[in-house]
């Protein structure tokens, strides 16, 4: 696409090389070697090690599992949500739109701990739905739904912001046709709306997972840190760690570090999708 | 101005939307103010504005803005060499630069506090130098700067990318140097962006949590950032006073944001 | 929209009935199962996870012979005051087994626990005893034996946050204990402790977490911690990294255990829970107390490990303060003394 750069526009060559080995030299030292370091580090006692670690330990089969429930739950009702709020976005104009999504950004800046805080505030025994919860038998904070909260929490921005300027651009031309034609509500959203959108929601998808299995803090605070019942995948490398077993909680991050590259390597692949039409943000 | 929509589900999907939004996000965000505001104005003045409290913003806002400002700088050359030369790992290098994004908080903190003690890759080098990249603010500077490295070069990129060459050519035959038509054309032109990327790196630096925790140390008044002072809190039961430094940190969020946006439509007003 | 899905089931009335059937078996040896399983949450303080893990499998074997009912212990770690913290919040824990007095009555204040608890057990309901001790490099380069020598220009001390962590407390209330007990003022201590915390370069939450600072990242010439976690890091890190040394004054640490009531009454568990609490007592369990580092309760097991439990003068908290309530509120509570002796 681009053109070949004139004269004019092609910088000195020395600079270009100085920038190229700046840019790289940065890259390097802030991702290359650090990512590098996590597999060294998990591989440090050997293969055999690494591998007795991910799979014998019941705790950390446990934790995959336990990440493995949280993230998807998480991710799908943000799915739900993440549409809803597109689609009202994206195709109509009301009062507090701007508002709205505004609202939707909030998560993305509030730092985990205070989301996990908000939580035990609500749902703990001392919080303003404790005694209630507990004389009804249901545990939020400390188990499962307590878990799932807070990631649901940290990573409702991800899919609607994907999906918005997505919406956006395709237009609703196509929509408004289907239902001059006739179409149901839900006819057309299956029929127009899902295929245009699906490789944005794709996308979304998978940055709202990466991020829903990646995540520490709230769950650090809402976890009850109970070995084999509460520790997610990232719980449990700290916990590993704690427990003097460095080369474990490397093998438990390198797992983490493993997902995200694939994560990353899916949405490099979504990029080229001759289908995505993708602008700027 | 109330046509009839033509388009179905605006009720369903706003009703929706706002429903799980506020149960979510708004309901518990309220909540924490609301247990802050238990507090007698002298409690809440104590719990914020005490001296370990103030150097833990101290330490949060001034960590993240000068990571910011180091991906603000070497993100525009990150961008600059992605978008404009050519050479052998460019594509690899594009995608390494998400990293940061998709990998776990706590994974970060492990291998950069791994990294940087005497007994790492680059602390069996750097701490006989005195340079101690773990422990230290340095570290939260550093993980910070990790953290944030999208952002400025994801904002930049796709203005480069579609940027017109024209201007600069003309600029050129109009008798400018390269410094000159970076200075006077391009620079200008990519503002808009470069500040919105910086922000948002900004924005993302004042939450983090699970590297900071795991590189800084967490000894109050000197590497401790202000999330870890508030789980610090909640440990000793100060219930209040957790909360009325999370509502500080929360309000600096959401100023954080709307400067964000004003910064975002003020440029694009005044250099688009 | 034909029905296509149901052309082929020769009889879907009598499949959907075997499925159901099979369901039920399934479910109803589930809940069979599961009513015969009893699981209990012992939320214990940082370094005692290899303690448990010993201890809990010994006796849900021995429970299981005894009584026919599968038991299964699950653990929670953290800084002592940070467990109680979450059971306060509604961690369903059975048992707790912290490491302060303190901890432990903050969640009796709470309602939690019966107001009786201490008289319930055998020994004031303390199994075990223990002290805070040195841990130093190997060959102990900076020649360091005792609580002066911690403040020597030069000397990095590392002990965790007393805010969050039992090992933390009694580090502080240690050294202020060697300072009062060797005839010092209160203000000679607050003097001293003021010295060491300056030598201090990193608080972790935990007393597991400080000895991973100490020993794997090699941060630190002294580590301030439990005489048990000590001979952990002995024998954790390379052979003779780490060595011990016990000065001469240290503090006398009673970790109590309890059952919580709010959580047994309402699970039904409180015969296993105070079952379990009672078998550490017993011979077998002091036993396996003594092998992980430490002092028993039981005279005979002590006088057989006399060797790895060499006498040392220790102080009781009770000579430093009223109780642990007032030693509390002297020294750590907000703004009280180490808050004021941190802020430089």
């Amino acid at each position: 696409m681009r053109e070949p750069a004139l004269a004019a526009r092609r910088d000195p060559a020395l600079l270009r090389r100085a920038l190229i080995a700046i840019a790289v030299g940065y890259l390097a030292l802030l991702v290359v070697v650090p990512l590098a370091n996590v597999f060294a580090q998990a591989l440090a006692n050997g293969l055999a090690a690494y591998v007795r670690a991910l799979l014998r330990d019941p705790d950390t089969r446990h934790a995959i599992v336990l990440t493995l429930t949280v993230a998807p739950a998480a991710v799908a009702a943000n799915v739900t949500f993440g549409v809803a709020a597109a689609w009202a976005i994206a195709r109509f104009r009301f009062r507090g739109r701007a508002v709205l999504i505004a609202l939707i950004d909030l998560p993305f800046s509030v730092s985990p701990v205070i989301a996990g805080l908000v939580y035990v505030l609500l749902f703990g025994l001392q919080g303003h739905f404790g005694p209630w919860l507990r004389a009804h038998g249901i545990t939020i904070i400390f188990a499962l739904p307590g878990l799932i909260l807070v990631t649901l929490f940290v990573t409702v921005p991800f899919v609607a912001r994907e999906l918005i300027p997505v919406l956006e651009a395709t237009g609703a031309d196509e929509e408004i046709a289907a239902i001059t034609l006739g179409a149901g509500g839900w006819q057309m959203f299956r029929r127009v709306t899902l295929p245009t959108v699906k490789w944005g929601l794709l996308y979304g998808v998978i940055l709202c997972n990466a991020r829903a299995m990646g995540e520490f803090g709230a769950a650090y605070v809402v976890s009850g840190h109970v070995a084999g019942k509460t520790d997610t995948l990232p719980l449990r490398a700290e916990k590993l760690f704690q427990e003097y077993d460095v080369p474990g909680a490397f093998a438990v991050g390198s797992l983490l570090a493993f997902l995200a590259l694939v994560t990353l390597a899916l949405k490099v692949a979504l990029e080229r999708h001759p289908d995505r039409s993708r602008d700027a943000g | 101005m109330t046509r009839p929509r033509v388009l179905p589900g605006y009720r369903l999907a706003l009703a929706y939307a706002t429903a799980y939004l506020a149960l979510l996000v708004l309901v518990p965000l309220a909540a924490c103010f609301l247990r802050a505001a238990r507090l007698t104005r002298a409690q809440l003045i104590a719990a914020v504005w005490s001296d370990r409290a103030v150097a833990a913003y101290a330490l949060t806002f001034g960590a993240s803005l000068a990571a910011a400002l180091v991906n603000a700088v070497f993100g525009l050359i990150l961008a600059w060499a992605l978008v404009r030369y050519d050479f052998p790992g460019k594509r690899l290098l594009d995608s390494l630069v998400d990293v940061p994004l998709a990998l776990p908080t706590a994974v970060a903190g492990l291998t950069f506090s791994s990294l940087y003690v005497e007994t790492g890759w680059l602390g069996c080098v750097l701490v006989p130098l005195g340079v101690r990249g773990a422990y230290s603010r340095l570290a939260v500077v550093l993980v910070l700067a990790f953290t944030g490295l999208p952002f400025v070069v994801r904002a930049v990129q796709p203005v480069l990318e579609t940027a017109d060459p024209a201007t600069e050519e003309a600029a050129a035959c109009l008798g400018a140097t390269r410094g000159q038509t970076f200075r006077r054309v391009t620079l200008p032109y990519l503002l808009p962006a470069w500040i919105t990327g910086f922000a948002l790196a900004f924005a993302r630096a004042l939450g983090e949590y699970g590297s900071v925790v795991f590189v800084s140390g967490n000894l109050p008044y000197r590497t401790e950032i202000a999330p870890v002072l508030i789980v610090a809190r909640l440990e000793e039961f100060a219930y209040g006073e957790a909360t009325a430094i999370a509502s500080v940190l929360l309000l600096a969020s959401f100023g954080a944001l709307l400067a964000i946006n004003g910064l975002e439509r003020w440029s694009v007003r005044r250099y688009a | 929209m034909t029905a296509s899905g149901f052309v082929q089931a020769r009889s879907p009335a009598r499949a959907l009935v075997q499925l159901v059937e099979v369901a039920g078996l399934v479910l109803g040896l589930a809940v069979v199962v599961y009513a015969a399983t009893i699981e209990l949450l012992n939320a214990s303080y940082d370094p005692t996870r290899e303690l448990w893990r010993e201890l809990n499998g010994r006796f849900a074997a021995r429970y299981e012979r005894e009584t026919g009912h599968h038991l299964t212990i699950r653990q929670s770690h953290g800084g002592s005051s940070t467990q109680a913290r979450a059971v306060i919040d509604g961690l369903e824990a059975d048992v707790v087994t912290l490491a302060l007095f303190g901890d432990t009555d903050a969640i009796r204040k709470k309602g939690l626990i019966d107001v009786k608890w201490v008289e319930r057990l055998p020994n004031r309901s303390v199994p075990y005893t223990s002290t805070v001790v040195f841990a130093v490099r190997r060959g102990n380069p900076k020649g360091i034996r005792d609580w002066p020598d911690l403040v020597r220009p030069g000397v990095a001390v590392v002990t965790p946050n007393p805010k969050t962590s039992g090992n933390g407390k009694l580090s502080f209330l240690a050294a202020w204990a060697a300072v009062i007990a060797r005839g010092g003022s209160e203000k000679d201590a607050r003097e001293f402790v003021a010295r060491l915390y300056g030598q201090v370069p990193v608080l972790d939450s935990g007393a597991r977490g400080s000895t991973v600072t100490f020993v794997q990242r090699k941060i630190g010439d002294v580590h301030l911690t439990w005489e048990n976690e000590a001979v952990r890091a002995v024998a954790e890190a390379p052979p003779g990294e780490v060595e011990i040394v016990r000065p001469p004054v240290s503090v006398l640490a009673e970790p109590p255990v309890t059952v919580v009531d709010a959580t047994v009454d309402r699970k039904g568990t409180r015969s296993a829970a105070t079952a379990y609490l009672r078998w550490l007592f017993t011979e077998e369990a002091q036993e396996i107390i003594a092998r992980h580092g430490y002092r028993p309760v039981d005279a005979a097991v002590l006088a057989r490990h006399r060797r790895a439990f060499p006498p040392l003068t220790l102080v009781p908290v009770t000579a430093l303060a009223r109780d642990w309530s007032e030693a509390q509120e002297k020294f750590f509570d907000d703004g009280k003394i180490f808050d004021q002796v941190v802020r430089r």
